[in-house]
């Protein structure tokens, strides 16, 4: 395929659910590094279902430490390659949302404010699959968690979704993306794109997880694409603090289309639809992808 | 070379678990119908799809994601 | 030779420098400041060529140290106190991966209440974590440790991280002279680190830290403990190869005028000195005292001590507690050796140590009435 690494850097084997988005996110963005690329993990999914030992299904150099310091490690790897006079190896960090947005934040604010040139990839499933559906920040408003369960009094998460994107360009970092793993050419772009920037990057990866929003496996793409043609996800670069739209879908389609497929937000009524709707136009505004 | 600290020093040796042993359905292409834009392939989470189109079974999952995507319907999936 | 009137935690930044670690992660914290601001000045100046990586915190500290040395190369850091209790997750993480690490730890007591004085509290508290644990005497000690903990650490058999514990203030913070080495004599005695165990090399990949599931873990805690007991005879190793080079030895323990004593204190770090101040003078009116000086708290030195004690009364100093048992230490010695032995918990936060303590210790051994006493509390 033109432009595409063929080579598989993560190997097949691993203990991923069926449909996974987390390892379609971790495969397209090792194609876009190729080889000459060390891996660092957080706990979680990602870093449980592909080194069950005495097996593992990376085929770069990787490691793993703990949830929240994957980027202080990261920092290490990159401080070792240095003093090796080594400047050619990507080191790129994949990390979940909640090892990212909450858990990880100090340490992946540490590195970033120190410029380490470290591309990190957040994952995004919007909540703690791997210990089973709990509330991260990253949770968006009206999801039903484990910990943030619809009942009687409650209509699920009551809190919008962190901006991670923003608070990552409020940091200088010269690049920073969003990215979807329906849009694979576009992630693989933006990932190409960071490993060539000198400095940090960062790219926020949402990905859909069958077992956490509870859709059919076959769905996962399909919720990506979704997710973005109703804007609830927008696609976007930020070089140097200059947001551009990289994805603009032909046509808007109302968010309870992406809402209703999903039986994380399948209690909803027409008022929460309504604020969320409120919300995703409010963002696509600001966005610049929609007037 | 005997490994310590539980470091694994076999890449990609995930391999070993065969995990198509998951599967209760499982894709089949009709080959005539591609058109090998290899959205298949990327999108495969186990990364088990060749750009040809010939599903690795030892792996495949049939998580149904290929038969999904496909543009043209070429793949469908059949019970085991 | 070299001589200079230096804290301990300037020698310790010195044998840093002579053992030329390519990464020093480093978060401030007090009294080990005095350590990364050293090394800071040494890098400013380009007297020492490693990457000085300013960490937002001591668990990243630890966390960059694990990243760098599981890259391969060689790697310091240090710490005190809170950092080293804030950092406890990836210290467990150090040792598990079996990566050579050497930090130093200004020792410190504990929160709360807050208290940035001496205690060692804090080291005990990762006692378990996997950790070869080293206290020194003094500043001198500090700055012979640093180097033989790389050799012990780095060595392909044993590839566990070593802790060169120091009595924050008391240590760190005090000056006394200390010979150094030449750097041909530290390349010579310490070479180039070679990772055997550990490293991320794009031409030879491998995964560390992975998971291991229950049909896998207590095998690999195993040779955790393995290594860990290995590394007493190692310790000895390097601290005769060390002595016989530069004159000053070093094993598990050190035996003060315990030979024929019949009351043997046992203690750790620079309280040491005043006990041998205070056997000095006991022995000259007469009395039969010595002292025990673990140097080695992990790997515990057990062997040693059964044989160094003989049947002499024990009085066991610790400067932490393991509340309702008494202090670690003690504790140790009783798993250890069958003698009779009393436990005293001392100089927690600070508080001086008077060689009128060590006198009402060894009183109290003669006379024993509890089996752990708490000395120098006010009324």
């Amino acid at each position: 395929m033109k432009g595409v690494d063929e080579k598989e850097y993560l190997a097949p084997g691993h203990r991923a659910c069926a449909g996974c988005g987390a390892t379609i996110a971790a495969r397209l963005a090792l194609k876009a590094l190729g080889e000459n690329t060390i891996a660092v993990s957080a706990t979680g999914c990602l870093e449980v279902i592909t080194t069950p030992y005495p097996e593992t299904a990376w085929e770069i150099p990787w490691i793993h430490v703990a949830f929240e310091n994957a980027s202080a490690v990261a920092s290490g790897v990159e401080g070792a390659l240095k003093a090796q006079g080594i400047e050619d190896t990507n080191i790129v960090v994949f990390g979940g949302d909640g090892g990212t947005t909450d858990i990880g934040m100090q340490s992946l604010s540490g590195a970033m404010e120190r410029g380490q040139n470290i591309i990190y990839i957040c994952y995004d499933n919007e909540a703690y699959m791997n210990t089973g559906i709990q509330r991260s920040s990253s949770t968006p408003f009206g999801a039903s968690t484990t910990t943030s369960p619809a009942g009687k009094e409650s209509f699920g998460e009551d809190k919008f979704k962190k901006n991670m994107a923003a608070i990552m360009v409020a940091h200088g970092v010269p690049y920073v993306a969003t990215a979807c793993i329906s849009h694979p050419q576009d992630l693989m772009a933006k990932v190409k794109k960071a490993s060539e920037i000198p400095g940090p990057a960062y790219i926020h990866v949402l990905q859909p997880c069958a077992t956490g929003w509870g859709y059919s496996p076959e769905k996962t793409v399909k919720l990506g694409k979704l997710a973005v043609d109703t804007h609830m996800w927008v696609l976007y670069e930020a070089v140097n603090g200059k947001i551009e739209v990289t994805v603009k879908p032909s046509q808007k389609l109302p968010v309870e289309e992406y809402l209703k497929v999903q039986k994380r937000f399948r209690h909803l009524d027409e008022e929460h639809i309504g604020i969320i709707q409120n919300f995703v136009d409010g963002q696509s505004k600001q966005l610049g992808l929609s007037e | 070379m005997k490994s310590i600290g539980a470091a694994v020093r076999d890449p990609g040796s995930t391999r070993r678990n065969k995990t198509g042993s998951w599967r209760t359905f499982k894709p089949v292409a009709d080959k005539e119908k591609c058109i090998g834009c290899g959205l298949c392939y990327l999108y495969c989470p186990d990364g088990c799809i060749s750009l040809e189109y010939d599903p690795d079974y030892d792996y495949c999952k049939g998580c149904g994601i290929c038969a999904e995507e496909c543009p043209v319907k070429a793949i469908t999936m059949e019970r085991e | 030779m070299v001589v200079k009137v230096i804290s301990s935690a300037e020698a310790i930044s010195e044998a840093v420098k002579l053992a030329r670690p390519s990464v020093i992660p480093v978060y401030p914290i007090t009294p080990q400041t005095k350590i990364s601001e050293k090394l800071a000045d040494y890098v400013a100046d380009g007297e020492l060529d490693s990457q000085y990586i300013r960490v937002e915190s001591e668990h990243s500290a630890m966390s960059a140290a694990i990243g760098a040395s599981g890259a391969g190369v060689r790697v310091f850091t240090a710490t005190s106190s809170q950092g080293l209790a804030y950092m406890h997750e990836p210290v467990f993480a150090a040792a598990g991966m079996r990566l050579p690490i050497v930090m130093a730890n200004a020792n410190r007591a504990l929160s709360a209440p807050i208290n940035i004085w001496n205690d060692q509290q804090d080291s005990i508290s990762e006692r378990d974590s996997g950790w070869i644990q080293l206290f020194c005497e003094t500043g001198q000690e500090a700055f012979d440790t640093v180097l033989q903990a790389y050799k012990i650490a780095e060595n392909p058999e044993i590839c566990v991280p070593v802790m060169v514990c120091v009595d924050g203030f008391i240590l760190t913070h005090t000056v006394d002279p200390v010979e150094l080495i030449s750097q041909e004599e530290a390349n010579e005695f310490l070479p180039p680190f070679t990772p055997v165990n550990a490293y991320l090399r794009t031409d030879d990949p491998m995964s560390l830290g992975t998971l291991a599931d229950p049909g896998h873990y207590l095998e690999i805690r195993y040779d955790l403990e393995k290594a860990v007991n290995a590394s007493k005879e190692l310790i000895e190793e390097v601290g005769k190869e060390y002595g016989d080079k530069f004159g000053r030895y070093y094993g598990l323990i050190e035996e003060y005028k315990s030979e024929d004593a019949e009351i043997i204190l046992i203690a750790m770090g620079s309280i040491c000195g005043t006990i041998k101040d205070v056997i000095d003078e006991q022995r000259e009116a007469g009395k039969k005292v010595g002292l025990i000086r673990i140097r080695s708290y992990r790997p515990f030195p057990k062997e040693a001590l059964k044989e160094a004690v003989k049947d002499a009364r024990l009085a066991v100093l610790d400067k932490d507690i393991s509340f309702s048992v008494g202090g670690a230490l003690f504790s140790d010695v009783r798993s250890s050796v069958n003698n009779e032995s009393y436990g005293f918990v001392i100089g927690l936060g600070g508080r001086d140590i008077t060689p009128d303590n060590i006198e009402e210790i060894i009183a109290k051994t003669e006379n024993p009435t509890n089996d752990v006493e708490w000395i120098g509390l006010r009324e």
